[in-house]
């Protein structure tokens, strides 16, 4: 019995049988979806083990250094495929995602060779990068001997291959033809709108579509919604808090963090535009946000919003995917905006949080590991993550495309596909690539703390901000 | 004749060199934790008198003394010293007064006040940052249960640890609430401990409650109240958990304390050479108060037992 079902699925795999057709003998099989699903992932893996030596480094022991996360939870769900496939045995260590970095920053720093590929995000490995932690993966990606000749790396969305991607000068331009590529992109968040429909409908506002309007539809939901606050966004002293719907914004309006000049750096945020920028967003905090912002980080203003407490978020998109599942109070009733700051601004520019796998440079295998991360970063299992699990967002065109997975997100996600597709073009990491990333971003955020407590006026806390930054980069070398 | 001689010495030469060496050999495990104790610390001052940033590799090099003359201009420096120093004192000073109320009130060894007693160690054993995040929670203003009860007060917008005016006080609360217990139990140790003739002298002769208070009960006590605020205060200078559970030095650099301060600059900013100089700045503070007390406690030692 289990050979016809095999036979079938590996038909389909090597595209002699249509979707359809395969969707008929299955229910006419009386196989749940579940197992479905396991016997499809399994054929296309074998399909992807016929052009390539995947048994190449059987009975190797990987270890990976993982975060908690659900793309974590579909690797893992997907893992007895890898290890059938290529023979190698793989265990993980998870951390959460509070100490996980430091985990990382101490298992790297120590040289330790205990990891061989690790979770990162893009931001870290200009850290990373430099310090001479991990691999660039062009050696990888474009030998054929190392990789599979159906990875098609092309497919992944070109503003993340170039985020990913740095040439280790400070203020050089992220994915340039010298960049080293750090790390591969695993899934994404980019930065919308997710708003609670119910309260919207019951205050009677639409999405708003620019600044002045999320800072006017805010007010009023604070106002007339009866409890939630309008706008959850994140405040904790942290570059998390710049990074995510506050940069998006901010870049609409063709703001930097830096300029660079005969490749030196300068702070940029104390411009008339920028300037601008931030008193809207202090006083949006100020009127309409949550009373901690200041120690709000991304599941604060998650939670919030799952539990009815906001109104609307303006942060990852994922966030809003999450909080309208599950056992969340207000599952179901969450819808997507793309949003484009700029009244002006033809599209939106949302910067990006891009998880991602590295390899580490004190592993002694190399190769191997490398195996693990291109089946993890492939299109059969970004397909299989995104279809089956809440693999989101998957970095595959192909798999943006895929017409089961934008049936399971359109049935169940009003508005996020929409978001996504609209969005994805300007979706790239707005930050300037510099080693003094987290130091001087951090200070920022410090600096929004105080003028949201109206501790220094806006135009002074910039002005202070960029002479203190500009002293530290010349301290550095930098500037 | 020299060989029945030499047998007969042979032994007590070796038990003398054996009793010469035994000090030593006694002192060795000692002598090596002692070592793995300074590697690191050594270790520290020579980062701390390096530029030395992780992702900067080539720029790594000694500068001697340039982190710390750095911090003599860095207005960020001067609010993080002051900053741990005013928390150290207010936490110190404020435990010292609840714990010792508390143990005055339990003085008397009944068996409620040892049941109660042991009740008030329960937040002793919570780790400081499960403390914090549960406080963190308790002061929801969504859902925190002293968030509504300062609502019915007529405080319906307090802010708690994301106001620059109430942060300190929030985190205050959080250690206050875990480590009053320990001053309480120490200083509980003493009273009970303390002889009961000059107390029954005093009741004797009709002195007054506040005379016995001021000039028996405490002047005997203050050993341990110099112990249990030197234990509290070496504690309090070095706070990590609390604030960074709770703000991460925030709001703005309202509680950038030490520890925060250097695990930052070396965690996420991968600033070794920084790092380092502000922890050894903070042994120095460290170090010179707790000799403070320590002498302050030899000089009431020698008082109370006399000379010699």
């Amino acid at each position: 019995m289990y050979d016809k079902e095999r036979d079938m699925f590996a038909a389909f795999a090597a595209k002699r049988m249509s979707r359809r057709e395969l969707l008929d003998r299955t229910s006419r099989l009386g196989l749940s979806a579940a197992a479905t699903g396991f016997l499809l992932n399994a054929a296309t893996t074998r399909a992807m083990a016929a052009d390539f030596d995947w048994k190449k480094f059987q009975g190797t022991n990987l270890k990976l250094l993982l975060n908690k996360h659900p793309y974590v939870d579909a690797m893992i769900a997907d893992l007895d495929n890898f290890k059938n496939l290529t023979g190698m045995n793989v265990t993980y260590d998870v951390f959460p995602e509070d100490v996980y970095f430091d985990k990382v920053t101490a298992a790297l720093s120590s040289s330790s060779s205990e990891y061989d590929a690790f979770m990162t995000g893009a931001y870290m490995t200009w850290t990373y990068g430099p310090a001479g932690w991990i691999d660039d993966l062009n050696e990888y990606i474009k030998d054929p001997a190392k990789t599979n000749p159906a990875y098609n790396w092309e497919d992944v969305l070109p503003g993340l291959r170039a985020s990913t991607a740095w040439n280790g000068v400070p203020g050089g331009e992220l994915g340039s033809p010298d960049a080293k590529q750090w790390c591969v992109p695993w899934g994404y968040e980019l930065n919308n709108l997710a708003y609670n429909r119910n309260i919207f409908d019951k205050v009677g506002v639409q999405a708003p579509k620019n600044m002045d309007e999320l800072v006017a539809v805010s007010a009023k939901l604070t106002k007339d919604a009866g409890g939630p606050y309008g706008i959850g966004v994140r405040g904790s002293r942290s570059w998390a808090t710049i990074h995510p719907g506050f940069l998006s914004g901010y870049s609409n309006f063709g703001q930097r963090d830096f300029t660079v000049t005969d490749g030196k750096l300068q702070a940029a945020m104390h411009t008339a535009e920028s300037k601008a920028f931030h008193k809207q967003w202090v006083q949006m905090i100020q009127d309409s946000g949550p009373k901690n912002w200041a120690t709000y980080t991304w599941y604060q203003v998650g939670t919030d919003l799952g539990a009815g407490a906001s109104a609307m978020i303006y942060d990852a998109d994922i966030l809003g995917y999450f909080m309208n599942g599950g056992d969340n109070k207000e599952a179901g009733n969450i819808a997507y905006a793309p949003f484009a700051a700029n009244p002006a601004a033809s599209a939106p520019t949302p910067n990006v949080w891009i998880w991602s796998l590295a390899l580490s440079s004190f592993s002694a295998q190399k190769d191997a590991a490398w195996y693990f991360i291109q089946w993890a970063s492939s299109a059969e299992h970004d397909l299989f993550g995104a279809q089956k699990m809440d693999f989101v967002n998957p970095v595959r065109q192909s798999v943006w495309q895929d017409k089961e997975f934008r049936d399971r997100i359109a049935k169940s996600y009003p508005g996020y596909l929409e978001q996504h597709d609209l969005s994805a073009p300007g979706a790239k990491i707005y930050f300037t690539a510099q080693p003094l990333f987290f130091d001087l971003t951090t200070q920022w955020a410090e600096t929004l703390q105080k003028m949201v407590a109206k501790e220094v006026p806006v135009d002074e806390g910039l002005d202070q901000l960029a002479a203190n930054i500009d002293k530290q980069l010349k301290d550095a070398g930098l500037g | 004749m020299n060989a029945a001689v030499d047998s007969a010495t042979a032994p007590r030469t070796r038990s003398r060199s054996l009793r010469h060496a035994l000090p030593y050999l006694l002192s060795l495990p000692a002598l090596l934790v002692c070592i793995g104790i300074l590697i690191p610390f050594f270790t520290a001052v020579v980062y701390s008198l390096m530029r030395y940033r992780l992702n900067l590799p080539m720029m790594k090099g000694f500068i001697w003394f340039d982190n710390y003359i750095n911090f003599l201009s860095d207005a960020a420096f001067w609010n993080t010293v002051k900053v741990s120093l005013v928390y150290a004192a207010l936490t110190v000073g404020l435990e010292l007064v609840l714990g010792l109320g508390i143990a005055i009130l339990l003085q008397k060894p009944t068996r409620f006040h040892n049941a109660v007693s042991i009740l008030l160690l329960l937040p002793l054993m919570t780790a400081p940052a499960l403390a914090a995040l549960m406080w963190k929670l308790m002061t929801n203003p969504n859902f925190g249960v002293l968030s509504y009860l300062v609502g019915l007060v007529g405080f319906t917008d307090f802010r708690w640890a994301s106001d620059p005016s109430t942060a300190l006080l929030t985190v205050l609360l959080v250690d206050i609430w875990v480590y009053t217990p320990f001053i309480m139990i120490l200083l509980l140790a003493g009273l009970r401990s303390l002889p009961k003739q000059p107390f029954e002298a005093a009741a004797l002769d009709g002195v007054p409650r506040s005379f016995v208070f001021f000039r028996i009960t405490l002047p005997m006590l203050m050993p341990y109240i110099i112990t249990a605020s030197l234990f509290r205060l070496l504690d309090s200078i070095q706070q990590f958990d609390i604030v960074y559970s709770m703000t991460q030095g925030g709001p703005g650099d309202t509680l950038m304390v030490f520890q925060v301060q250097s695990y930052l600059e070396f965690f996420q900013y991968t600033n070794v050479g920084r790092s380092a100089a502000l922890l050894m700045i903070l042994w120095a503070i460290t170090y010179f108060l707790s000799n403070v007390f320590i002498k302050q406690w030899l000089k009431l030692r020698e008082r109370t037992h006399g000379h010699g």
